[in-house]
């Protein structure tokens, strides 16, 4: 079902837009949804249980389940969300047990998006109240059960621990004693909410609930998934995109031992054996001779030719305040551009997925950001209608955008039905690798004016993919694609002309689609590096220099202060050492961080400390915005040293972790992150990081040498000693 | 066709000599804990202990393995210092995805083995083949101190 279906009502660009100005993607995608303020009611009281709605089951042994609408990736939100639903249940926190939601958009889905995903770094801010609500009328409805029976008014009785407690006659009544009664209480329209100085679980640093089967290999990911009778296969798919198969012998792959079939579909091979190295032996065996069609032609090197000739014609007006013109006529004009390269994902758990089509069904098993997209595109697949497919999501082993596309479910389908029983097809890290989604190549264009040390123009267009126009075409209306401008539309400075563009430039080939960090990866990236430029030709110190913009934007500026203290900001360092600073406002938190690197004579960058400052209103587990903001500012400072995917005679030239490199534990710096008290409703955090490391690095550099790079990954040639900007 | 000693047990598999440990365990003696991440020894997910040395899975051929005895995640915890680990791994709650941490956690507990107090550079050596895509490296290190029975840093 698509949000549009969902919502009745295609949102206007207006709206979009200028929800946009008011706080970037979760104000501008805010549809009038039910589930955005009240829980949808699945009274499901059978099986001598109480669901007073879709998140939380109570049987009579008082066992609490909780079903997680949002997906676990690490990023700790069954914790979260746990967390919130017993604190409005006031259940027994230590005794919840967690349950993955099934398939349905009706009552998982998110709030900002109309259908089930995870996505965005908006789960919390998306379910913060629907939980809150449905926990809450939950304990109102035990409380009533309650009072009923002790004939007492319910406003005298209170809640803790999963217990129904009337002080005033000293009686208590487990929640599974009430099971039955409170089925039948009416739902409570509006039940009241706790106030958060009354939070007991909320804001404590509590203990994940995923993880203590994460060291003793309990853990079920999809790729772990086993049933009786299975096989196992692997795939190649045409190394050049939208090639095809041309001639397959499979004599030799027929003949390694544990090789069972061969299956030779349009546009992928596949190999299905006893294992996954016979499919893998039996993959290397196959010889195919490829239709590699008119891609072949399709180069890096042309792509970026496309998208610098795009980026110097108009784009489509995202946002135009003051008058940008006038605004550029004065003072001192600079300009800049700024470009990123495609990215892969390369998710630790590699793209997988399990099938088992019977007569008229099929069965999933599999880890996903998208399982309502999971279920219909195996419905579309296998050509069966969507409830007969059944869809066993998983803990995933990352996720980072990768799992929101279906495209790894659709080429199982196909495979498996040409086999008999459950199979399980493994991408190998190589295909994983060449036949990603990938992060889009970006050129941001900034032309600024300087006068009285402020900026008073800011003309600033973004040219690259449209990811919303494939993947969620309302968010991409009259030409604005409403993530490729997150966090440039709202940037956060005071400056009085400010003018906002985006030009469509869709590269030849390669399929495009979110990285952790999205829109704001990018425009956070140009905005801060372009900033610190301007600081520098205003003769100001960078953090002093943002610090005056930001004067309507109380809750960046005083993270940028604490950074600025904690990081020891302005005191000596030595030569070729250099500290840099980023803030942003994306995803409703609000983040300043400070990286000191070094780049020695040869060029090379080496990370000496992090620095993050943070207030994401109310932290809901503050240890794991911690590890949030640690994780995501390594997997940033990946790419920025790192990352980048090529692309020659349309195919991708890296293929494993040999030549698409990670950080290593000997390369990570000490990270300090500093959260800063807030009663503001809780932001989003799983991306902050990934778009706060890249330009605070880059400034690092630039400080450390004088060179303003341009470019990411950083460019080691371009920084070796002797070499000045 | 090979008999391999796991986690204390004889186990025997039906797969060719050539076939690595890591698809054995998992595809065909169900011991899913051990992960592949790359297949070229690059990431360090496939870790596993050979006579209580770390090695990776993904390219030691069943018929190299002989009457060493094999430790994956799944009995790890059964060693001393294994089980240290995996408290200390839970109680800096390290954990993000969890994926490769199998491999961490086997990295860690033989490095603890032969340097009882590891320094950073002794971890560095150690735990530099082990990748983690969520950033968890802090907390490793951290975790490996607290585990050595050292205050963390």
């Amino acid at each position: 079902m698509s949000l549009v279906d969902r919502a009745g009502t295609t949102p206007s660009r207006r709206s979009l837009l200028t929800g946009g100005l008011a706080g970037g993607f979760m104000l501008a995608f805010q549809l009038p949804l039910r589930a955005a303020n009240e829980p949808v009611q699945a009274n499901d009281n059978t099986e001598g249980r109480f669901a007073p709605n879709a998140f939380i089951r109570i049987n009579h042994a008082g066992r609490t389940t909780l079903v997680m609408p949002q997906v676990e990736m690490g990023q700790g939100i069954y914790t979260a969300v746990a967390m919130i639903l017993a604190e409005e249940l006031d259940a027994d926190y230590t005794q919840v047990e967690l349950e993955h939601a099934p398939p349905n958009d009706k009552l998982y889905a998110n709030p900002i998006f109309g259908i089930q995903v995870t996505g965005n770094s908006n789960s919390v801010r998306a379910f913060w109240k629907p939980l809150r609500v449905a926990g809450a009328s939950a304990r109102a409805m035990l409380v009533q059960a309650a009072a009923q029976q002790w004939q007492v008014d319910p406003a005298s009785c209170s809640a803790a621990n999963g217990k129904v407690i009337h002080a005033a006659s000293g009686r208590t009544l487990a929640y599974g004693d009430l099971v039955d009664a409170a089925g039948t209480v009416p739902m409570p329209q509006n039940p009241p909410l706790k106030d958060p100085k009354d939070f007991t679980l909320i804001g404590r640093p509590l203990k994940r609930l995923d993880t203590p089967d994460k060291v003793n290999g309990k853990v079920v990911y999809g790729i772990d998934a086993m049933l009786p009778g299975m096989k196992f296969a692997t795939l190649a798919a045409c190394p050049v995109f939208g090639g095809t198969v041309g001639h397959v012998d499979d004599r030799a792959a027929k003949a390694v031992p544990g090789v069972r079939q061969v299956v030779v579909l349009d546009d992928l091979v596949a190999v299905v054996g006893d294992h996954m190295w016979a499919a893998r032996k039996g993959l290397d065996a196959l010889i195919v001779t490829w239709n590699e069609g008119a891609n072949t032609r399709v180069s890096s090197r042309d792509i970026w030719e496309d998208l610098r000739a795009a980026s110097r014609k108009d784009g489509v007006v995202a946002k135009s305040t003051g008058d940008i013109a006038k605004g550029l006529a004065q003072g001192q004009r600079v300009e800049g551009e700024f470009e990123l390269p495609f990215l892969a994902h390369a998710a630790m758990e590699p793209m997988n997925c399990t099938v088992h089509l019977t007569q008229g069904a099929c069965e999933i098993w599999t880890g996903t950001q998208v399982v309502t997209r999971v279920q219909a595109t195996a419905a579309k697949a296998a050509g069966l209608p969507i409830d007969k497919v059944t869809v066993h999501n998983h803990l995933l082993g990352g996720g980072f955008g990768r799992r929101l596309e279906a495209d790894m479910v659709a080429s199982a389908v196909r495979v498996a039905q040409h086999v008999d029983g459950p199979i399980k097809m493994v991408w190998t890290r190589e295909e994983d690798i060449q036949h990603d989604v990938y992060r889009p190549a970006y050129r941001d264009t900034i032309s600024a004016s300087l006068a009285d040390g402020r900026i008073v123009a800011w003309k600033y267009r973004v040219t690259g993919s449209s990811i919303m126009a494939r993947w969620l075409p309302p968010a991409f209306q009259n030409g604005i694609d409403i993530d490729a401008v997150d966090s440039a539309v709202d940037m956060p400075y005071d400056i009085p002309n400010l003018h906002v563009e985006f030009v469509r430039a869709e590269p030849p080939a390669v399929p495009t689609g979110f990285w952790r960090g999205v829109g704001p990866n990018n425009n956070v990236f140009a905005t801060e590096c372009f900033v610190d430029e301007l600081a520098r030709k205003a003769g100001a110190d960078p953090i002093a220099f943002r610090s005056g913009m930001l004067g309507h934007n109380p809750r960046l500026k005083a993270a940028l202060d604490l950074v600025a203290e904690k990081s020891n900001w302005g005191q000596p360092l030595r030569a070729r050492v250099g500290r840099g600073v980023s803030v942003q406002p994306s995803f409703g938190s609000f983040i300043a961080t400070v990286v000191e690197a070094e780049v020695d004579e040869q060029g090379e960058v080496h990370l000496h400390r992090v620095t993050s400052a943070v207030d994401t209103g109310i932290a809901v587990n503050p240890d794991t915005i911690v590890a949030q903001l640690q994780g995501g500012l390594i997997f940033g400072l990946t790419a920025a040293l790192y990352g980048e995917i090529t692309i020659d005679r349309g195919r991708v030239r890296q293929s494993n972790f040999n030549d698409y490199r990670m950080l290593r534990i000997d390369e990570v710096p000490r990270i300090d992150v500093h959260l800063i008290a807030s009663t503001a409703d809780p932001g989003g955090i799983g991306e902050t990081g990934a778009t706060a490391g890249p330009p605070a690095l880059r400034n690092a550099i630039y400080a450390a040498t004088g060179i303003a790079l341009r470019r990411l990954p950083i460019d080691r040639d371009a920084l070796a000693s002797g070499k000045r900007a | 066709m090979a008999t391999l000693k796991i986690n204390g047990e004889e186990r025997t598999v039906a797969a060719a000599d050539d076939t690595p440990l890591l698809w054995a365990l998992r595809d065909l003696l169900g011991l899913t804990g051990t992960k592949f991440g790359c297949g070229i020894a690059q990431c360090g997910a496939c870790t596993v202990h050979i006579d209580g040395n770390p090695v990776r899975s993904c390219l030691l051929p069943i018929g190299a393995i002989g009457d060493r005895a094999v430790t994956t995640i799944e009995g790890i915890g059964a060693t001393p210092t294994g089980a240290k680990v995996q408290k200390a791994w839970l109680e800096l709650e390290v954990i993000q995805c969890g994926y490769c941490q199998s491999g961490q956690i086997m990295s860690a507990a033989a490095l603890l083995a032969t340097t009882p107090h590891p320094d950073d550079s002794d971890i560095d050596a150690a735990m530099a083949g082990n990748i983690c895509r969520c950033g968890t490296y802090l907390r490793i290190r951290d975790a490996i101190k607290r585990a050595a029975g050292e205050r963390q840093s």
